[in-house]
């Protein structure tokens, strides 16, 4: 990932209406605005016509296996962090057909059809799921093989970050180097300010296309206290994360551990529910299947989610690699924190928290690392192999 | 005539043996020759007897009233066939057939195991020689047993 | 003015699509009671159909789904496409009953192939188990068809019983072709007039003419059997890169996005499946992996 100088970035201030304005200047630019709102006591993604449609005054709190909304004392609209969903959802949808075959003298005839693909300008996204969306570039786009499904939908989006003034009670990010500043891949990225009387965003400008949209706000140059304050505020949330994972020659010891008594123990705590695996905003794992309407005449094949928890993501004629959950608990850690490096070049996760708040028995990742890593083997060599 | 000391010294079984002991050795021993299909022991037999083939294979067969003979083992150039000798009862486990014309080396086993209860030594190193076989014998009978074949792939 | 150029300022076409190739099925031929090989010929128009040994197909069956197979044909032969399947589970069990005339949908061919270019000039060692025998055939092929390149070429072949046998017919005929390569077949067990060797398939290596520093041995059976062939190799000195497996995990896609098929930090479907034992000694003995 490029890592730019945020120096070098041109900075500027809006106010809530110049950034209701961009949301119309998108919309009417064809893209689909998507941002958090409010559903049912989660804060999720999903279509906004506008600033209206955010969790305007909530935040949340975060622990393990717990999570509640609560009401602010100011009227921000980026007070919070992230919720069940990421925007995996919107790239890598939950289902999705890849094609339709009918019935032929040829024995089937694959059937043209043009999907319409949305483009989509995701406002509101926080560092740490901007990086997952780029580690799953890497993934879809980045091998000798891309993939069309993830492809068409990554294409053209609009990015509008926000880097997040306070840190929720299971975020990382500080520790994975992914946040809570957003340093790439963005088209813009804000601040939310609310100091004394004035609500206002200072604003990098990432991209050409970023500038074009913002400029038509006619946004002021951010003075150097404005400046200074977003970046107070940031690395405020920096030093305030709700957890810490040491990441030092983190592949090699987990790789040295495969035998650590500690698998043992989080398997026996674990539902293999696959929860994890469904509000990480990396896992990318899915499988295809075959389905017919009722005449027989036409099969579609479908994508669907998947997740390396259950029993039969591993099947093959005779029964399952991994029957127990500690090998697929295993399986599930390691792949994000060790097998990603040797498959990506970097590591599976952001730190977004969302596996320790989401799990139902409150799982935490950071705590089996640093538990393995008290206890376990950090041989000096490299592990190349997991053993 | 061949000679069965130099053949019996060379082969991989008996190396490092000491001199003596490879007299001995090569005084229970004959050159023995079987025509195909001929039944080299059976199963039942008083065990006495022990070769190392030279030339040839050799089937091991068991019975089955249904399915009639099975082979669960062959063995060729160079094995060495049949340790029951050493073993108490001392009777054969298996039919030993010539599944083709196979030229072996016979040894008198009876006398090599009165031999082994006077010469404790005698009888360390052949054991520890019929060890190394029969653990080999037992890690492929294992691998038998597993059926991979029937599983998948 | 720093702006970013990530991966989607490109504007390459993204072009690897899921749809399958349709192909007819030319002439059914079983090997066994429940091992079967396709003839297949393509319906469409398109550029011939060309593999490397060792790869797999994804092959599709019309309102049942998709299953991976080994490519089992002759490399060199671009008109025809040959698949060897195993009767195991509800698609093979569909595909199973199919006639010349029926129709598959071939997506392919995926996986890396066996490294022949890396055995030139070495003797070779070909050890297959049961259907093993199917990815391996297509290096035999181009071995024989490149045969001066190669030094002595053994092929050790091991199943459950003489009625096992894949290729009976072809195998006979290597046999009789001892001047060009050494064939030893071996099984578990047999009855009846079965007059060849039993016995795991380990026992024939030490008849097997080989040079061990100098030798590339090609793998491919249950993985139990690659294991123990692969440590007997060591045994017999053969370098444990110069050893290559061929590896199997659920596949689903093939291209490496669906995740199904990860051996540790390998996808089988896009790093192998075929491997130098060196890479994945350690992932054999751990469980569960």
């Amino acid at each position: 990932m490029a890592k730019n100088n945020n120096n070098t970035r041109e900075r500027v201030i809006i106010n809530t209406d110049d950034l209701e304005q961009i949301i119309k200047i998108l919309k009417a630019k064809s893209y689909t605005t998507i941002g958090p709102t409010l559903r049912e006591k989660a804060i999720i993604y999903d279509e906004i016509q506008g600033l209206n449609d955010l969790p305007i005054g909530l935040t949340e709190k975060h622990e393990a296996g717990y999570y509640r909304l609560e009401k602010r004392d100011d009227q921000a609209y980026f007070g919070y962090n992230v919720g069940p969903q990421s925007w995996k959802k919107f790239l890598s949808p939950p289902e999705v057909k890849l094609w339709s075959a009918k019935r032929s003298e040829n024995g089937f005839d694959l059937l043209e059809e043009e999907p319409k693909i949305q483009h989509y300008a995701f406002i509101g996204i926080r560092s740490c799921d901007l990086n997952a969306i780029q580690i799953l570039d890497n993934v879809f786009l980045g091998g000798p093989h891309t993939d069309n499904i993830y492809g068409e939908r990554r294409r053209n989006n609009f990015i509008l970050a926000v880097n997040c003034t306070e840190a929720g009670g299971t975020c990382f990010c500080a520790s994975m180097g992914t946040g809570p500043k957003n340093e790439h891949g963005f088209d813009l990225a804000l601040t939310e300010i609310l100091d004394k009387d004035r609500h206002y965003f200072v604003v990098d400008i990432g991209t050409e296309l970023g500038k074009e949209i913002i400029e038509e706000t006619s946004p002021k140059k951010a003075k150097s206290e404005e400046s200074e304050l977003a970046d107070k505020h940031v690395e405020k949330a920096a030093n305030s994360m709700g957890r810490q994972l040491d990441t030092e020659r983190l592949h090699d010891l987990l790789f040295a551990n495969f035998h650590h008594p500690e698998w043992k123990k989080v398997a026996d705590r674990c539902l293999s529910c696959a929860n994890c695996t469904m509000v990480c905003p990396t896992c990318f794992c899915h499988t295809i299947e075959e389905s017919t309407n009722l005449e027989g005449n036409i099969a579609d094949r479908t994508r669907r989610w998947d997740s390396c928890f259950t029993l039969d993501f591993s099947y093959i004629h005779g029964g399952s690699v991994r029957k127990s959950t500690k090998s697929r608990y295993r399986q599930w850690m390691t792949h994000k924190l060790a097998s990603w490096h040797d498959q990506f070049g970097t590591s599976g996760c952001v730190g977004c928290g969302r596996c320790i708040t989401w799990c139902p028995v409150g799982i935490d990742i950071t705590e089996i690392a640093n538990t393995i890593r008290k206890s376990g083997e950090l041989p000096e060599n490299t592990v190349g192999q997991p053993n | 005539m061949e000679n069965l000391e130099k053949i019996l010294s060379e082969h991989p079984f008996f190396k490092n043996i000491e001199g003596e002991y490879l007299n001995l050795i090569v005084g229970c021993a004959s050159n023995v020759r079987f025509e195909q299909d001929d039944i080299i022991f059976r199963e039942g037999q008083k065990a006495n007897l022990f070769y190392v083939i030279r030339e040839g294979s050799v089937a091991l067969d068991l019975h089955d009233p249904s399915s009639g003979k099975i082979t669960i083992d062959t063995l060729t150039d160079g094995e060495i066939l049949g340790w029951s000798w050493l073993v108490p009862p001392y009777y054969w486990r298996f039919d030993a057939r010539a599944i083709k014309m196979t030229r072996a080396i016979v040894l008198d086993g009876k006398c090599l195991r009165n031999k082994c209860e006077n010469d404790h030594d005698l009888g360390y190193e052949l054991l520890k020689r019929f060890a190394l076989i029969i653990d080999q014998r037992l890690q492929a009978t294992r691998l038998q047993l597993l059926d991979v074949y029937g599983l998948r792939q | 003015m720093d702006y970013d150029n990530d991966i989607m300022t490109q504007t390459e076409p993204i072009t690897d699509s899921m749809q399958p190739r349709r192909f007819r099925i030319n002439n059914v031929s079983w090997e066994t009671p429940e091992t079967f090989t396709h003839e297949l010929i393509p319906i469409d128009k398109g550029p011939s159909f060309t593999f490397l040994p060792g790869q797999f197909n994804m092959i599709y069956l019309y309102g049942v789904g998709e299953i991976p197979i080994s490519i089992s044909g002759d490399p060199d032969n671009t008109s025809r496409l040959f698949h060897t399947t195993r009767v195991v589970g509800s698609v093979t069990q569909r595909i199973q009953h199919l006639k010349p005339g029926d129709t598959l949908g071939i997506r392919g061919p995926y996986g890396n192939g066996w490294p022949v270019e890396k055995a030139e000039g070495k003797d070779v060692l070909i050890i297959a188990g049961g259907i093993g025998l199917a990815p391996l055939r297509p290096v035999l092929y181009h071995i024989l068809h490149n045969r001066d390149q190669f030094g002595h070429v053994t092929l050790l072949y091991g199943t459950r019983s003489p009625d096992k046998i894949l290729y009976f017919e072809e195998l006979k005929e290597w046999i009789s072709r001892f001047d060009l390569l050494d064939v030893r077949v071996t099984v578990d067990s047999a009855s009846g007039n079965w007059r060849g060797h039993v016995g795991v398939v380990t026992k024939l290596l030490p008849k097997a003419m080989f040079e061990p520093d100098n030798t590339a041995a090609f793998v491919c059976g249950p993985e139990i059997m690659m294991r123990f062939v692969a440590m007997d190799l060591k045994k017999h000195k053969v370098p444990e890169h110069q050893v290559y497996l061929s590896m199997e995990r659920n596949f689903k896609c093939g291209l490496g996005f669906c995740g199904h098929c990860q051996l540790g930090s390998y996808f089988i479907c896009k790093d192998g499946p075929v491997f130098a034992y060196d890479k994945i000694k350690s992932y054999l003995s751990l469980k569960e992996v």
